[in-house]
């Protein structure tokens, strides 16, 4: 968890913004606090430290977090005089009161090189320091063996202090009380100890240094209870780190619910847990569990987010009950402002198989290009989601505005369609008749009136266009040279019968003279054409 | 696109982020401080920045000091970098430069998909398959070619100095003469096969007919424009679009490549593989240092041999442990950057270590 960064953010922002500085002290706060939470449930939860270890972890997280001190210790430890300075002994309290004996000892022997007088005092406060028995990380010691020798140590402090041996010094005689682990003499420094919990963590580094596990809660509820002496009710953090003393994880995933406004934090630690196999597997109402329901709020937040959503795609990957769902529902409702990020997201849809979302994405965006009159792009939108109906009503709107204009619009387009223009029939058309439109320009006359029959013939014409056609293939017919041979006039003409027949009465009367007259004229030059090539066929040289 | 996001929380529980889309210059420092693998060890210094509106979707330096941006917006922006007091200020903008024409029935804005510099001459394309060229400092376009394409232009190149290579969603590749007043490509190219999109384009530094493009499949595709309509090698590569493809300015028989799949792959054609050039570089962009290897290889370029026996190529994943593309990268001398989706930025001072 890379908290430390936002540290770093603060200075550099608070000199030119006193707003956005109060802001971003305010987010400090709520995220050194989540650090605060997560180490503990990671000391408690996770690594489930066992007594011995348990407080030796506890005292780092207390040093680790607790940090109010820190300016005092740096401005006395970096003066001249430390032993001179006011906040002298101040310091030299925290180091005890948080366990940091050597660090203790080395700023007595300064104190103690200035008062030569009392050096038998400093050198006995000195010892008792050193050899406070610690439990140790290793198999080195039991903890029999170590509570036997701490019991001895104590006794040791406690005649000490009996014999008045600190009766000159006020601020050592506190000390050794607090190594005594005498509550009121610890309570004393309460400026000191800043919170409940490191009140928490000295009073079981010197009276329970075994503290077992089970055994936090009491001791959790009795420091709250003293420390805040009925002066002051628990905060929200103070609630959650109570229920973690206590070992109740649903509680403190509840509470930080409450407090904290965001699910980034429950949902990590709840993931965290549910790895350990920490939660009980309780259904929630709707079935998914605990984890799967926080991650994919989560999740859900960061689909609103123009560029984090990338994120959310991983999670709901790992959600295996109700993840794909989410996703397929979210990632249809991407805002796509570019073609690149449609672009993304459709090679994440790809990759998991989601083709009902590439295919309303890819449609979506045709449709957009479509509207823009960008035929092109929304042809190649058609081509990735193979969208063969997508590709007809593309191919209409070409074949539309060559009906109207008279001419191709976006030729580098439809001269270009490669294979593609397998795609739907009536892209397979639009291809081939531009093709005809390119050999008659280039004179290629029996190929171009091959091609034109070949696309009535082969229905691959729509019906609408057999007219155009058929009108195309009038200057065909009146070239000087025979084009068409005998069988494919008749079958154009059957073709032209075709057209006529399947009109009803009713719409041959809406016909306007221009289309009657078409009609005529083709079936004039149909016949001339029949007669001429009738005659050339039937002569012997044939040609 | 990588934004700076700020961190709002709310109390309705939702997590608000404020979009701060920025130009920024970095400072990468010196050579000293490199790592096994040549990672730069310090830190980039972030030297200034500066808002900018909409997502930055391709940007080139016009000269040492102005930067040219396209934006999703459709805008394109000159930024001059003030060295002296290190600062960027907007120059030029050009509102619009690519949009949807008719305004009543356009469904959205064009994004500007590429720039290209060649000082003064400043040439864009868009979504709106237009192409826009510019003068630094004439605030009207020289010239506009509207509906130049019918699909959207990914990405432009300078062929020489009066004429561009242009990309599209219809796999074409296509030669513009600016010279010449007609709206047509002087010449197209298709991809044989599917009309995959292509994406990105760059023309060999020395040898002017040699063209490489990548493919929304990840192919990256290299062709001889004096000859044929068609690409003279396809090259399998990434696993999805290829987002850049740059000849290596100095040393071209190198080619990188850059992926959504979160790749970098870098092609090295040079006939001696064992023996890597030593780089004398610190020139400025106009000065060219070639090789300790013949200039030219040889008549036939390594890169439009057909014959993937004879000479051999060496292609190199760069990125270790991918994971979200890597939208972008530029090469200079020994240096590589590329940017990634996961919001970083990498620096690699010593390529060919």
């Amino acid at each position: 968890m890379c908290f430390f960064l936002i540290f770093l953010i603060l200075p550099s922002v608070s000199a030119r913004d006193p707003a956005l500085h109060s802001q971003y002290s305010t987010q400090v706060s709520i995220l050194s606090a989540m650090e605060l939470i997560w180490n503990l449930c990671e000391i408690l939860f996770v690594e489930a430290a066992a007594a011995g270890p348990l407080l030796l972890r506890l005292l780092d997280w207390v040093r680790l977090h607790v940090c109010d001190v820190d300016n005092m210790v740096r401005e006395v430890l970096s003066s001249e005089n430390p032993s001179k300075h006011e906040l002298f002994w101040n310091v030299v309290d925290v180091f005890v009161l948080q366990g940091r004996m050597d660090e203790a000892r080395h700023l007595l022997a300064k104190e103690a090189s200035a008062n030569p007088t009392s050096v038998n005092m400093y050198k006995t406060l000195d010892d008792l320091m050193k050899k406070m028995p610690v439990p140790s990380l290793g198999n080195t010691q039991t903890l029999t063996e170590m509570e036997l020798k701490w019991q001895h140590w104590h006794e040791e402090c406690q005649r000490y202090l009996q014999d008045g041996t600190f009766a000159s010094n006020s601020h050592m005689e506190s000390i050794c009380k607090i190594l005594l682990g005498d509550e009121d003499a610890i309570l004393e420094k309460k400026e000191l100890l800043a919170t409940w919990y490191q009140f928490l963590v000295t009073r079981l580094l010197y009276s329970h240094p075994t503290v077992k596990p089970m055994e936090l809660r009491f001791y959790a509820q009795s420091s709250m209870d003293l420390f805040l002496g009925g002066e002051s009710s628990p905060e929200p953090l103070d609630t959650i780190l109570m229920a973690a003393f206590e070992f109740e994880m649903h509680q403190v995933i509840k509470e930080c619910s409450i407090a904290l406004s965001n699910w980034w934090f429950v949902a990590h630690l709840t993931d965290l847990l549910d790895h350990c196999k920490l939660l009980q597997s309780h259904n929630l109402y709707f079935g998914s569990n605990m984890r799967e329901f926080l991650l994919l709020e989560y999740a859900s937040g960061l689909f609103s987010h123009h560029s984090l959503w990338q994120l959310g795609v991983d999670y709901f990957d790992h959600c295996p009950e109700y993840g794909r769902v989410y996703l397929e529902l979210h990632i249809e409702r991407i805002p796509l402002n570019t073609e690149q990020k449609a672009l993304k997201v459709l090679r994440i849809c790809e990759q998991r198989q989601m083709h009902e979302q590439v295919r309303s994405i890819c449609k979506i965006m045709a449709m957009k290009a479509l509207r823009n009159n960008r035929l092109g792009s929304a042809l190649s939108w058609s081509i990735r989601a193979k969208d063969a109906a997508f590709a007809t009503l593309i191919s209409d709107r070409f074949l539309k505005d060559y009906c109207e204009r008279g001419c191709f619009s976006d030729l580098d387009l439809i001269d270009n369609l490669g294979p593609s223009m397998l795609l739907s029939d009536r892209l397979t058309f639009l291809g081939k008749y531009r093709e005809f439109h390119r050999l008659y320009g280039e004179k290629r006359f029996s190929e171009a009136a091959k091609l034109l029959l070949m696309l009535m013939t082969a229905h691959i014409a729509p019906c609408s266009f057999w007219m155009t056609l058929l009108t195309d293939a009038l200057p065909l017919l009146e070239q000087k040279e025979v084009i068409f041979s005998a069988e494919q006039t008749y079958e154009l003409m059957r073709c032209l019968e075709d057209l006529t027949a399947g009109k009803s009465d009713k719409q041959k009367f809406q016909d306007d003279d221009v289309e009657t007259m078409k009609v005529e004229m083709l079936r004039l030059a149909l016949a001339r054409n029949l007669a001429r090539v009738i005659v050339k066929e039937g002569t012997l040289e044939g040609s | 696109p990588r934004p700076d996001p700020t961190l709002h929380t709310t109390k309705t529980g939702g997590v608000i982020f404020v979009q701060d889309n920025r130009i920024s210059i970095w400072s990468v420092g010196d050579l000293g401080n490199v790592g096994l693998n040549g990672e730069y060890q310090g830190e980039p210094q972030l030297l200034c920045d500066i808002r900018h509106n909409g997502d930055v979707m391709d940007m080139q330096f016009l000269d040492q000091e102005r930067i040219v941006v396209a934006s999703s917006t459709g805008t394109v922006t000159v930024f001059h970098h003030h060295q002296n007091n290190q600062t960027l200020s907007a120059n030029q903008r050009w509102e619009k430069a690519h949009s949807h024409v008719d305004q009543d029935t356009s469904c959205g804005g064009a994004a500007c998909t590429g720039v290209i510099c060649n000082n003064p001459e400043i040439v864009t394309v868009g979504e709106d398959g237009r192409i826009n060229l510019f003068r630094a400092d004439q605030k009207d376009a020289v010239r506009t070619i509207d509906n130049a394409d019918s699909s959207t232009l990914h990405a432009v190149t300078f062929l020489r100095t009066t004429e561009i290579l242009t990309v599209n969603s219809i796999g074409q590749l296509k030669i513009w003469d600016l010279r010449q007043q007609r709206n047509e490509p002087s010449q197209i190219f298709s991809l044989t096969g599917d009309r995959v999109p292509l994406h990105c384009v760059d023309r060999h530094p020395n040898q002017q007919h040699v063209v490489a493009t990548g493919g929304q499949d990840g192919m990256l595709s290299v062709w001889d424009i004096r000859q044929g309509t068609m690409p003279v090698s396809l090259l399998n590569a990434h696993e999805a679009e290829m987002w850049e493809v740059h000849f290596h300015p100095s040393n071209p028989d190198h080619l990188f490549t850059c992926s959504e799949d979160g790749s970098l792959w870098h092609w090295d054609t040079s006939t001696d593989v064992a023996e890597k050039p030593s780089f004398l570089h610190q020139g400025g962009r106009s000065t060219t240092y070639f090789s300790h290897n013949t200039i030219n290889q040889s008549v036939v370029s390594a890169w439009l041999s057909n014959d993937p026996t004879k000479d051999r190529m060496e292609i190199t994943n760069l990125i270790p442990n991918q994971t979200l593309s890597v939208n972008s990268l530029d090469i200079l001398g020994p240096c590589l950057v590329y940017g990634t989706d996961a919001e970083a930025i990498y620096v690699n001072r010593q390529l060919f270590a």
